[in-house]
Order: C-alpha cells, then structure tokens, then sequence
C-alpha cells in the first residue's frame, strides 16, 4: 500500500470522527455521544478483549522456543548463572513469569533493539545498539497509564488517595492554573515522536498500513483534545463528573448544565480506541502476556513436550512382543528377558 | 483451551482491574455537590462574569487577578456589563461568596481538587469556629 493511501486515509478517518462528533451536537444528540456510545464501546471492549483471548487460548501451545542459551539450567550445578542468566533462560514457570514481566513492565525486548550499518567503504556491517523506539515507546505507555489513572478522579466518589497523590506528584511543577500535569504533554509528546519515526524511516514507512496510522493519530487526537479541554477550551468539571459518575453507577443522566463540545469530542474517540481496541493491533495489551517466546520455560531438555495433535499411533512395545511370542523365542533359543514359567 | 487455567486466571485479574470504577463505585452513593449562595451573593445577582464562565474558568481568573495585582499592581477588573470589581479573594470574592465550606469547598472536594488558595490568604471564619 502507498504511503499516501495509508497515511491520508488514516488521517481523514480520524478528522471524520471529530465531525462526526461535532455534527452529532449540533443534532443535540447528546444523549447518544454521552451515553449510549459509551457504553457500547465500553461492552465492546469487555467482549471483545475476552473473544480475543479466548480464540489465542485456543491455539495449541507451540514447543519451547529457546531464544537463549543457558538451558543446562540446573542440572549442571557447577555452570554459574547469574541473575540476569536466570530471568533470560528460566528454568520453571516462576522465572519466565519473571521474564515476561520484564517485557512488559520494562520492554526487554525493545531494549535489545538493534541498528545494522553498512559501511560504505567495504562490505563491513555493524550493529548499533538503537535506544530511541524503547525510549519513546516506555515514555509513550506510561504517560498514557498516568493519564488513564488521573482519570479515575472522574470515575470515583470518593476519589481514592492514589488518584491525588498521582495528581500532585504530575503537576509538581506548579506552573498555571489548572496546573500543568507533565503526563497528558509527555503522551503528546511521545506519540507525535512514535509518528514522526514511521514517516521518516524508510524500512518503517515502507511496512506501515493504515492501521499502524489510525491509532496513533486517534490516540494524537485523544491527547490533544483532552490538553485543550483542561487548559483552553475550559468545560464545567462538575458536570463533566456527574455525568462519568452516572455512567458508572449505571444510571446514566446527561447533567443539565450542559458540557462544552471539547469534552463530546474527546469523550467520542476515547470511545472509538476502546471499541477498536480488542480488534487492532492495540490488543498486545492482552497479548504480551501469551508471547510464546517469553511465557514458556526453557526446559524442553527437562521436560517432554508432547505435540498436541500428535494423531493416536498403535504401538507394540518389547515387552508386549516377548509377551506374545516367548514360547517361540525360547523354543528357538532367542535370549528373552522374562524366563518361561514353570509349567506345574 | 490449552493452558485453560493460567489463561482464564489471567482475564479474570485483567477483568477486575479494568472494571475498578464499576464496583469500587458500588452501594456508595454519590454525594452530589451543593455549592449555596449567601444571601450575599444572591443580592448581588450577578459573579464577575456569567455563572457558565464562572464555573468553567475561575481558577484562571483568580490566577490572572493574582498575577496583575502582584507584579503588575493593576487593581481594577472590568466584568459583566462593564461593571468595575476589586481584583481581590478575600476582599471581592469572598464578600459574597462567604463560606470556604458551603461554596468552594463543594466541588472541590468532588472533583478531588485542592487549590492552594488557601496556603497565603486566610480562610474565612470557619478558621475561627475550628479553633
């Protein structure tokens, strides 16, 4: 696919969101973006995310996929592992939970990320170590955790200590009113980065489709209509939470006061990522945690991993054999293992 | 399903995480706020700008007013129909806005905000009654 296809159509997807949103207040249909769209998007989440998970359980779990050496493990005492040994090649399922922990706490395997260089003089190629997909994408997933946690000020009567705490710690920096929190620009930030990197990179550019684009731009779009929304476009917040609180307590009102359009905008494509979640690429959320390559110990020397659709094979073991045929055997002088029994 | 035990035990932790303000929400009633005008302010009829504006944008009035009275020493704010308001919380607003308790302090507390308003100027009576 072209870039322009892709990149445009991407683009103009999301640009059509917002005016579907905007049309859909000018329709007075609030009721629908506030409420209904909600919770729609909401159970399409829940049982979308479920399906997914389910159809991956489903599969048949591969053999070991040993990614590192190391696997004489334990039973070549003398061979010193050290921690990090243990965490890369784990021996039982305590280790490799520790191991995908890594991944997804720390991104491990981004962390690993490689550049390869020609260089232009000979034929000489050499790998750099390349930091910056790592570093945009921790900064990018954990401003959007912080972002998402803040939220829950929103979600929650009364707002637990965690949520405050989070809030001061985000805007230490005490500059405006409302305060400036360093989460919800660090995302901007980060996800405008991870954008620029797919356009600039040629190999990146050349593989991306419009669904790497969506996403990234809902998510731009996400960011940024929630920044203008606390610092310019300013929205009545104790409408704004009567409403999310009636939302989760299942009795959902569309307060009087009226909300601005900024916050049916920006409530709209938190609905459209959550709806689209469980059917992207945004799903490694659930599916990190399934990695073959990282949830299964390297133990296939410890362990017999018998293929599941292995088909039922007949067998006829020696003993079964000698069973059958000893009298021959020993009438014909064949050594067997189980002497004839005394016939009384 | 392959590994069916460790895969579902896995949704199920997902799940309650993901449904947090579902049932943290659950049997508490949600106490609405009811900021109360004195009599005060209900004599005056009309806040600086309009009650929409107000509920939206006071914290960036309040922090304008602060910045042109200390560093710039302007005084004088023109609000709603050109009417002149004292650039001052506890000398304009508080006038008649008059309890920290029954006004501001009802959606701050349900949106779980603490403005430091209230680390310099002085809060109004309620001070007195706690001591």
């Amino acid at each position: 696919m072209s870039f322009n296809l892709a990149f445009y159509s991407a683009l103009f997807g999301v640009l059509g969101l917002v005016g579907i949103a905007l049309i859909g207040l000018g329709a007075h249909l609030q009721l629908v973006f506030g409420v209904i769209i909600p919770y729609v998007a909401v159970i399409l989440f829940f049982v979308g995310m479920i399906r997914r998970v389910v159809i991956w359980g489903k599969c048949p779990v591969p053999f070991r996929i040993p990614t590192t050496s190391g696997q004489q493990m334990t039973s070549l005492p003398w061979v010193k592992r050290t921690l990090a040994d243990k965490i890369e090649s784990p021996s039982n399922n305590w280790w490799a939970a520790l191991r995908v922990a890594t991944e997804v706490l720390f991104f491990r395997s981004l962390f690993r990320n490689l550049k390869v260089n020609l260089t232009k003089d000979g034929p000489k190629i050499s790998y750099f170590s390349s930091k910056w997909l790592w570093l945009g994408a921790i900064a990018f997933h954990y401003s959007f955790l912080v972002v998402l946690l803040r939220h829950l000020r929103f979600f929650t009567q009364p707002v637990p200590g965690f949520v405050h705490l989070l809030d001061q710690i985000d805007g230490f920096l005490e500059v405006g009113l409302p305060q400036v929190q360093i989460s919800g620009f660090l995302l901007l930030i980060a996800v405008t980065y991870l954008l620029i990197r797919r356009i600039v990179v040629p190999q990146v550019r050349y593989i991306s489709l419009p669904a790497d684009y969506f996403p990234l731009f809902l998510i731009i779009g996400i960011a940024l209509s929630g920044i203008l929304m606390r610092y310019w476009f300013k929205v009545d917040v104790v409408a704004v939470k009567k409403l999310t609180l009636s939302l989760v307590h299942l009795h959902p009102k569309i307060p009087q006061e009226g909300i601005g359009w900024i916050f049916y905008v920006h409530l709209f494509l938190v609905c459209v990522l959550f709806a689209y979640f469980p059917f992207s690429k945004l799903v490694h959320m659930a599916g990190i945690f399934l990695s073959p390559t990282r949830n299964l110990p390297n133990n296939s020397r410890a362990v017999r991993h018998i293929n599941p659709w292995n088909p039922v094979v007949k067998v006829h073991t020696y003993e079964e054999y000698e069973e059958e045929f000893r009298e021959k055997m020993v009438e014909a002088g064949l050594p067997v293992e189980k002497p004839l029994e005394e016939k009384e | 399903m392959y590994d069916g035990g460790k895969i579902i035990a896995g949704l199920l932790i997902g799940l309650v995480l993901l449904t947090f303000p579902f049932w943290y929400n659950l049997g508490k009633a949600a106490k609405l706020p009811e900021p109360k005008l004195a009599p005060e302010a209900q004599k005056a009829k009309q806040c600086v700008e309009s009650k929409e504006y107000m509920a939206a944008h006071h914290m960036q009035i309040l922090n304008k007013w602060r910045d042109d009275v200390v560093r710039k020493r302007y005084r004088i704010y023109i609000g709603l129909n050109g009417k002149e308001f004292n650039m001052s919380l506890q000398n304009e607003c508080m006038k008649c806005h008059t309890s920290k308790k029954e006004f501001c302090d009802q959606c701050h507390n349900f949106v779980d905000v603490k403005p430091y308003c209230w680390e310099c100027h002085l809060e109004p009576k309620e001070a007195k009654e706690g001591k």
